[in-house]
Parts: structure tokens; C-alpha cells; sequence
């Protein structure tokens, strides 16, 4: 395997079956993710790309098909392995931030880096992504995207091969929004961790070094962008 | 059905382990409830028509001989309904292939038809024929102890006459609900029978023809029994008259009735405490539920739903989860109630059983599981539906949280997150945290209490029979009996010591107060039987003076130590004197007055006599012993100090245990319902926050720890608080059951501590069980993608 391949994932499928139903979410996947890459992940609704996403994060796993990361196979893991990697590699933020609201900014990130094997500090990483005055704040002192940037270090602190988003400005306006891309490009540049964003708004892409454009299930079509547009420069 | 409707069938399908949980604990707090109220009424109902039925009578008394004239007289005085006399006499009882000595009390019977009074009940078999001579009837707790039946021989020894009599009859009295031998303090059905007889025969046998030694009678309506006791007293002094007393005073009243007032007591305290543990927990979940369903609120709202509307179906969700824990409540309490009054029936040997079912009763349970119910819900769905259905529907604000008083006092390096995510947790909601603490010290509470009656019981034992009365056997004469006779004792083969004792009952006399009682004369120096001081060390006995059960001087008499007592005497020539109160002695059971048995004989102005002796035998010897002692005429009764014990232990077994026993289940059922509803509640409110943790690399243990680890901390905060209230509540129960019969002392031993406590860790233990397996089931990706 190329030593510059973070992930390789072939022939994979995911089919969720609900009662008698089968819903087909992947359709045989191939896609290789490359060690420092800004990845954007385009897709209408249901076309498959949080199931694949869930499923690079060792979040559900596959019908069939392979994901090797480094030397693991994603899909034949266990449980307790996939907990393991989860801790260890992989860092996510989410549409709804999911912080935990007992804990403060600082704690947040510490609940995370406490259980990791070569962490940042904590306010460092808050500090990465301007929050780093804002240390001592309970998530119900801060707004959304504030609480975004939290989240986004809580991610990145644990110094992961690769950060996973998921619809990261979903819940926010355009200009909250652009302060937490800015963050996670800023997280990409100087830690060279490999970051694959998931959303439907097409602005974002503009940012990537590369666009993988899902549909239906497969992938429709990978691009690279000739240039990285930092987010100051988008808008919707 | 409507949609509405559905959605409730299906939500209580989802809810349903919560709604086990509840319903246990409502069906505890209404089957104590309905236990203990349709068992007491019940028992005072029964009492009541068995005593109007039997034409039980309102004032006794016992004298020594009196011509069958002064029967007259006594009708004739004023107030005075019925009268009627019999003749009582001692009996030794032989029955065949028993080797006990068993004695007993022959009751006369008219020659021809029914007593007047106090009429047996017939249980089997006939009464004696008029005129038949040795045929009699037999208590029925007699009769099952040695298996008697209709039909059966027994031989008498009435006046050291021996008698072949035959029995034809089994009968209950309500004078013998609760029949104790001379001397003894509890019934012992194998050891003493009540024997009915036709009055000629006894008459003859007892030497007491055309005469009666026994006097009953019923007052006319709205007469004050104390005038007519006087009246009667004074009427049979010179006749050996013992004292006439009144219903409230007669032995099987007084513990019927106080057996009765504790019933009524535990059915007071026990179904407050479930009831109201069971509102208590009722509100939590219900206004935790509703919080959870704020957005489905909005929702509802949003398609036009009134919230008139939604407050139905919640009122409707709620009433559909209480009613199954309230019917069931209500079939266990009556199902107990049956067993409960059956063992009381048993106990009390009642004829019949009138269960009182008052309507009242359950319409009580009812209400105030319904208003507990019902003040959670409205509560919170008018919270939830007064909000604009947009902001209901919107993903809440995330709640706000503080540092604790823990971290700010510098601890906070030392806890690690997920510890402080616990300890704010309890921080933000104290109320819902402290209402969870006092549910689960309730239940420590309970289960206490059933252990305490079991402590509180043998070290009531331990000081009535191990430090106080220390004889092997005691040996009561017919009547007093000259000193020496000890001698023909003490020269028994296998007879260690022998200590004569005099016991006169009494009147004692303080100010307005008096008590009727005995006065026992102990030896000096006497070992076998001590009184106690309130270290439980032996007080000597004063040469001069009287010491007095603590009880009954300072609740009964109100007297202490160095005022005069007046002692009546009903006894004899029937003295009355004045004595100086020495001392006061700390006794469990019963309530006496001691003096030096010189003193006393003085005072009675007698030679040295003794109206029994206490024995220290050799144990191998004892059987023999037993039989030697029934061969002497003088010889009334033997107890045997080792059947006492057995005797009290088996009393108390059969009542206050059973009844503790069932609230120790119910307790359990608290403890758990509690646990296993804040472990569920906090794990679909913060299923969300976990998943998270999930996802970020938590394992299942550590995110375990962060929804264990709160109840747990709950729990544990919780057994001291329940160590307390346990404590309170038995201080409380031995407080109110205190009465001369018994006081209950407050001793709780460690290994009760150790068994509430471990009954309340192991309900934390099953729900964590129950809780982990849907920790693993916990759906990661559903949780991230919605918000709740």
C-alpha cells in the first residue's frame, strides 16, 4: 500500500435492513484518503456519505468489502477494536457539537486527551481554534459556533491521523460557519492532520485539496482542486 | 382508536421496564396499606361481635369463698347488670404419653343452659350434659397442642383428688383469646388448658359446694366501673376477695388491645413511608418523561393539537402506568390482609373472621396514589406546552452547569472528568438528587426496622432470661406455704439452690394514679431472680422499701425514688401500708414491685411464708424433677424458664415478625423501583451525551461509570441518611408500642445496619446489570444524527 494512503477502502457495501426492507446505503466503495489531505465529501441526502463516514470512523461497519487503515481491517474489527481506534486515530465533530454540557470548554477537551496516547494540551488545542479564552466556559455560555470550535479541538487534540466531520456548519449561519472552516483549515495546515468533511453545500468544496462527489451509493467522481480557497473567501 | 391512543399503547410498550419498576413500588405502598388497615379493622370488628355474641363481661374478680347468697347482693348493687358466679379451680392435667407437667383452670359451667356470661364457643363435639359429672370441654389451643378430640380421656388432679374425665367438647372464650399459666408471661398451649365443667361436679371436687369463688359481671349502661369495683371490694373483703378490676385490666383484653393499638401503629407509620416514597418517585419519572418528550409536545402542538389535548394523553399515559401497580396493590393488600388475620384469628383463637372491607380504605389508596401521580404530570406538561410549539421543537439549550463546591475548594486536579461530569450532575438538579437520596433511604429505613423488631426482641430475651431471671424452674404453691417447705425442695436429688419468693397482688397507689400488680418479697441475697438497675446491674434488695419497675413508677404512679408508695394489698386480711420507693429497676417485660420477702411478711403481718420457689437444678435431673414436683398437693404450676424463652420467641415469631417480613419484601421493592428507575431515567436523558463519549473512544465501562457512578453515589449517600431514619423509625415504633406489658428497647445491632445496606447495594447492583445491557445497545450513530 502506498505509504501516503491513510485509508483504502474497496468494494465496500452497507446494507441496513429494516424489517423486511433492505436499503442499500454503499454500493461498492473504492476511495483511498492521502496522509495531510482536506477532503470534502459531496451529496445529496441518502447519497451514502455519513454511512461511509460512519463507517471510516469505526462507527458501524460494513456488509462487505475492505477498509484498511494503516494495518487494521476496519471491517472484520471488533468491538473492543473499534473502541480502541476510535480512541486513538480518529477525531470527529458533529453537526450538533455533542459536547458534554457538564464540563467546561477546557474539560471537554481533557476528557478526550486524558484517554489518548500523545495529546496536546488542552488549551493549545483550544487555542488553535480562538478559543483559548474562553477556557472555562460550561457549552450553555457559549454560542453555537463557539460551542462548533470546542468540539473541533476536542477532535484534533488527541493529535488523530484523521478528522472526521460531519456536516461541521450544518447548524450554523454562514458566518459562524465560515470561523469553524477556518478552524478546521487552520487544524489541517499546521497539524497535517488528514480531514474529510462531509455536507451538501457545494461553497465548501472550494476549500478542499480534493471533492468526492457521491451519489446513490458510489462515487460519482473524485476532482482536485487546482488551488485550497481559504474559507475567509466563501460564502452562501 | 385514535392516533393519540396508539402512540400511548406503544409508549407504554417502550416504557415498560419503568413501569415494572413503578408499579412495584405503588403495589408496595398499597398492599401495606390495605394490609395493615383491612387486618386491623378487621380484628376490631371480629373483637366486637365476639364479644357482644359471647356476652363477654365488663368487670372480674376472684375471692376465696363466698356462700352463693352474696350473689344477690351483689346484683343488688347499683349499677350492676348481669351476675354471674362460678366456681375456678387449679388443676393438674396427666395426659397420656405427655410428660410435661401441664396444668391448667377448670371453669364452671351452669348445670342447665347457657353461661350468662362470658359464654364458650362450641368448636366441636357438645357441651357437658346437665348433671353429667366428668365430662368436660377443652380450649381449643389445648386441644390441638395434645391432638384431643371429642371422645378422649384426661385425668385431673383437683385438690389432689385424681379424676377420670372425659372430653366431649372443644369451645373457645373470649376470656382465654390469650390464656397465660400462673407466673408465666406467655401462653403456652401444650403446658396449660382452660377445662370446662358442669358446676355441681367442680363444686364437689373443689369443695365449694353452695358456694363460688369467682364472680363476673356486666354494668349497666353508662355506670363507671371503678365504683362498682370499689363497691364490690368492700362487699367481698371478708369473704378473701382479690380485687375486682375491669375489662381494661383483664389479661387477654390487654394484649389483644395492645396487640391491636401496634397494628394500628405499623398500619399507620409503613404505608406513609411507601406511599409516599411511591408519590415521591412517581413525580420524578413523570416529570422526567415529559421533559424527554418536549419536542414530540411541540410537535403535537404544531399540527393543532390544544394543549388541552396533550395534557390528556399525558394525564391519560400516567393513569394507564399507575393503574396497574394500583390494582395490583390492591389484590396483594387484601391477599396478605387474609393471611394476616388468619395467623392473628389463629393467634387469638377468634371463632370467626369478619373481614371489614371498608370502602374507604381503597378510595384513600386510591386517591393519594392518583394525586401524587397526577400533581407530577400536570406540572410538567403545562411547563412543556406552554412553550411555542417552534421553540418545543427546537433541540433544547444545553443545560447549565457550575463547578461544584468540591473542585473550587482546590479538589479539581484530583477528579477526572468523567468523576466531575457526576458530581456537577448532582450539583445542577439537588432536589431531584436529594428526593432520590431520601427514596432510597426509605428503603434502607424500612428494611431496618424489620431486623430491629428481631434485635430488640432477643435483647429483651437475653435481659429477662440471662441477667434477670435466672432460675431453671419455678415452683408456685396453691397458696402460701410456710418457709421451710423450701427444704422438701431443696431435698430433691438434682436441686442446686432453691430461693423462696412471696408475691401478693397488690393495688399501688400514687396521688391519682394506681396500678394493679404483684409485689413480690425476693430473698436477701437472692440470685436466681435480680433486678436490674438501668446498666443492667443488679440492685440489692433493700431491707426496707420497695423498688419499682422504671415503667410503672415513673409513667404509671408518676413517682421516684424516696416518695412513699400505698400498697393495698388484695389479698388475705388485706393490709394497706405505706412504703418508701428505694430504688427503680430497668425490666422489659411485664411491671412489678419488689421487696425484701422478710419486709413483705411483716407488713402482711404473717410468719416467714412463700408463695413459690425459684430452682437451680441439675439439667439431667430435670425430667425427674418435673415429676416429683406434680406428685405434691401444694404444687399449683411449674414453669420451666427454657419454655418461656421457646414460648416468647414463637409469639413473637408468628406477629410482629410475619408482619415485618412482608414490609421487608415490600422495602426491597422500594430500594429497587428507586435504583433502577434513576438508572433508566439518566440513561435516556443522557443517552446522548454518552453515545458521544462512545464515539470520541470511550469504552463501554468508562461511559458506564459516568451513569453508574452518579446513583451509585446516590446510593451510597444515601445508607448513612437511611441508617438514621431506620433508627428514628424503630426509636419511634418501640416508643409507641412501650405499655406495661412490654417496653421494646432500642438496640440495633450492627449486622441489621449491614443487612439494610446490602439489600439496597444488591437493588444497585441488578439495575446496573439491567442498565449496562442497554448501554451496550446503545445505537451511536441514531444519537448523533437527531437531536432528542
Amino acid at each position: 500500500m502506498d505509504s501516503n494512503v491513510v485509508f483504502r477502502a474497496r468494494a465496500l457495501t452497507k446494507v441496513y435492513r429494516m424489517g423486511e426492507v433492505e436499503v442499500i446505503a454503499l454500493r461498492g466503495v473504492d476511495l483511498d484518503l492521502y496522509r495531510g489531505e482536506f477532503v470534502v465529501l459531496l451529496g445529496p441526502s441518502g447519497s451514502g456519505k455519513s454511512t461511509l463516514l460512519n463507517i471510516l470512523g469505526g462507527l458501524d461497519s460494513a456488509t462487505s468489502g475492505e477498509v484498511i487503515y494503516a494495518d487494521h481491517d476496519l471491517v472484520r474489527a471488533t468491538e473492543r477494536e473499534l473502541t480502541e481506534f476510535r480512541r486513538h486515530h480518529v477525531g470527529f465533530v458533529f453537526q450538533f457539537y455533542n459536547l458534554i454540557p457538564s464540563l467546561t470548554a477546557r474539560e471537554n477537551v481533557a476528557a478526550v486527551t486524558e484517554i489518548a496516547r500523545a495529546p496536546m494540551k488542552p488549551e493549545a488545542a483550544l487555542e488553535l481554534v480562538g478559543m483559548g479564552e474562553r477556557l472555562d466556559h460550561f457549552p450553555a455560555q457559549l454560542s453555537g459556533g463557539e460551542q462548533q470550535r470546542v468540539a473541533i479541538a476536542r477532535a484534533i487534540a488527541k493529535n488523530p491521523e484523521v478528522l472526521l466531520c460531519d456536516e461541521p456548519t450544518g447548524a450554523l449561519d454562514s458566518t459562524t460557519g465560515i470561523v469553524v472552516l477556518e478552524a478546521l483549515e487552520r487544524a489541517n495546515r499546521e497539524l497535517g492532520t488528514t480531514t474529510v468533511v462531509i455536507t451538501h453545500n457545494v461553497v465548501i468544496a472550494g476549500m478542499a485539496d480534493r471533492v468526492v462527489r457521491m451519489a446513490d451509493g458510489r462515487i460519482a467522481g473524485s476532482e482536485r482542486n487546482r488551488e485550497r480557497r481559504p474559507p475567509s473567501e466563501l460564502s452562501w | 382508536m385514535s392516533v393519540l391512543d396508539r402512540k400511548l399503547r406503544r409508549d407504554l410498550w417502550q416504557l415498560r421496564g419503568m413501569v415494572a419498576a413503578i408499579s412495584l413500588v405503588l403495589l408496595g405502598g398499597i398492599a401495606t396499606f390495605v394490609m395493615a388497615r383491612v387486618t386491623h379493622e378487621s380484628l376490631a370488628e371480629t373483637r366486637l361481635v365476639y364479644y357482644a355474641d359471647q356476652r363477654f363481661a365488663d368487670v372480674f374478680t376472684s375471692l376465696v369463698r363466698a356462700p352463693e347468697a352474696v350473689a344477690e347482693r351483689i346484683s343488688a348493687l347499683p349499677g350492676v347488670d348481669r351476675v354471674e358466679t362460678r366456681v375456678v379451680a387449679p388443676v393438674n392435667i396427666e395426659i397420656e404419653g405427655y410428660g410435661d407437667p401441664v396444668t391448667g383452670r377448670i371453669v364452671s359451667l351452669p348445670e342447665r343452659g347457657e353461661p350468662l356470661l362470658n359464654v364458650p364457643w362450641l368448636r366441636l363435639g357438645r357441651m357437658p350434659a346437665p348433671y353429667a359429672d366428668t365430662e368436660v370441654t377443652v380450649s381449643e389451643d389445648f386441644a390441638a397442642a395434645h391432638r384431643l378430640e371429642p371422645g378422649d380421656r384426661i385425668t385431673a388432679v383437683i385438690k389432689g383428688k385424681r379424676r377420670q374425665l372425659t372430653v366431649v367438647g372443644v369451645s373457645l372464650s373470649p376470656e382465654y383469646m390469650y390464656a397465660i399459666p400462673p407466673g408465666a408471661m406467655f401462653p403456652d398451649y401444650e403446658r396449660f388448658g382452660i377445662l370446662w365443667m358442669n358446676r355441681r361436679a367442680l363444686a364437689t371436687a373443689y369443695e365449694m359446694e353452695g358456694a363460688f369463688n369467682d364472680v363476673s359481671l356486666t354494668l349497666r349502661r353508662g355506670t363507671p366501673p371503678r365504683d362498682v369495683i370499689d363497691a364490690l371490694d368492700g362487699l367481698l373483703a371478708r369473704y378473701g376477695g382479690l380485687g375486682a378490676y375491669d375489662r381494661e385490666d383483664q389479661l387477654s383484653h390487654r394484649f389483644i388491645t395492645e396487640e391491636l393499638r401496634q397494628l394500628a401503629t405499623m398500619a399507620t407509620v409503613f404505608p406513609v413511608i411507601f406511599l409516599s416514597v411511591a408519590a415521591l418517585l412517581l413525580n420524578v419519572v413523570v416529570t422526567r418523561l415529559v421533559a424527554l418528550e418536549r419536542e414530540q409536545i411541540g410537535t403535537l402542538k404544531a399540527f393543532g393539537y390544544e394543549t388541552r389535548d396533550v395534557l390528556a394523553h399525558y394525564v391519560k399515559l400516567v393513569l394507564a402506568m399507575v393503574s396497574i401497580g394500583l390494582v395490583a396493590g390492591l389484590g396483594a393488600g387484601l391477599w396478605l390482609a387474609r393471611g394476616m388475620t388468619a395467623i392473628y384469628q389463629d393467634f387469638y383463637s377468634f371463632p370467626y373472621l369478619h373481614i371489614s372491607l371498608e370502602p374507604a380504605v381503597i378510595f384513600q389508596a386510591v386517591a393519594v396514589t392518583l394525586l401524587a401521580a397526577l400533581a407530577g404530570t400536570l406540572l410538567a406538561v403545562r411547563r412543556a406546552a406552554a412553550l411555542p410549539p417552534a421553540v418545543a421543537m427546537s433541540p433544547e439549550p444545553p443545560p447549565v452547569y457550575r463547578a461544584t463546591v468540591l473542585e473550587r475548594a482546590g479538589l479539581q486536579r484530583r477528579l477526572a472528568e468523567p468523576t466531575r461530569m457526576i458530581l456537577r450532575d448532582i450539583a445542577r438538579r439537588p432536589l431531584r438528587a436529594g428526593l432520590t437520596v431520601l427514596g432510597i433511604a426509605a428503603a434502607v429505613g424500612t428494611l431496618m426496622i424489620t431486623n430491629f423488631s428481631r434485635d430488640a426482641v432477643g435483647w429483651m430475651v437475653g435481659v429477662q432470661y440471662v441477667l434477670s431471671s435466672r432460675e431453671d424452674l419455678t415452683v408456685l404453691f396453691t397458696d402460701p406455704t410456710p418457709r421451710r417447705a423450701l427444704y422438701s425442695l431443696t431435698g430433691l436429688e438434682g436441686v442446686e439452690h432453691a430461693e423462696g419468693f412471696r408475691s401478693v397482688p397488690a393495688r399501688l397507689v400514687h396521688r391519682q394514679h394506681s396500678y394493679r400488680t404483684e409485689v413480690e418479697g425476693v430473698e436477701p441475697g437472692a440470685v436466681l431472680q435480680r433486678a436490674l438497675d438501668a446498666d443492667l446491674h443488679p440492685v440489692p434488695i433493700p431491707a426496707e422499701g420497695v423498688i419499682l419497675t422504671e415503667y410503672l413508677a415513673r409513667d404509671i404512679l408518676g413517682i421516684e425514688p424516696g416518695e412513699r408508695l400505698r400498697i393495698e394489698v388484695l389479698e388475705g386480711r388485706r393490709p394497706v401500708f405505706e412504703v418508701p420507693v428505694a430504688g427503680l429497676t430497668r425490666q422489659y417485660l411485664g411491671v412489678n414491685a419488689y421487696m425484701s420477702r422478710e419486709s413483705l411478711n411483716r407488713l402482711m403481718r404473717e410468719g416467714p411464708a412463700i408463695s413459690g420457689a425459684r430452682l437451680a437444678v441439675d439439667p439431667v435431673r430435670q425430667d425427674a424433677i418435673y415429676r416429683e414436683l406434680r406428685r405434691m398437693p401444694r404444687v399449683a404450676g411449674t414453669v420451666v424458664r427454657e419454655n418461656s424463652i421457646r414460648q416468647f420467641n414463637e409469639m413473637m415469631e408468628e406477629s410482629i415478625l410475619f408482619f415485618s417480613f412482608v414490609t421487608a419484601m415490600l422495602g426491597a421493592f422500594i430500594a429497587f423501583g428507586v435504583v433502577y428507575n434513576s438508572a433508566r431515567i439518566a440513561l435516556s436523558e443522557r443517552s446522548r451525551e454518552l453515545a458521544s463519549l462512545r464515539v470520541l473512544g470511550f469504552t463501554r465501562g468508562e461511559v458506564g461509570y459516568i451513569l453508574l457512578g452518579e446513583i451509585g453515589l446516590l446510593t451510597l449517600a444515601a445508607i448513612p441518611l437511611g441508617f438514621v431514619l431506620g433508627r428514628g423509625l424503630s426509636a419511634y415504633l418501640a416508643a409507641s408500642f412501650t405499655s406495661d406489658l412490654y417496653r421494646i428497647p432500642l438496640v440495633v445491632q450492627p449486622s441489621t445496619y449491614a443487612l439494610a445496606a446490602s439489600i439496597v447495594v444488591g437493588s444497585f447492583a441488578v439495575s446496573a446489570v439491567l442498565v449496562w445491557r442497554r448501554l451496550a445497545r446503545l445505537d451511536l450513530i441514531a444519537v448523533l444524527k437527531t437531536r432528542e
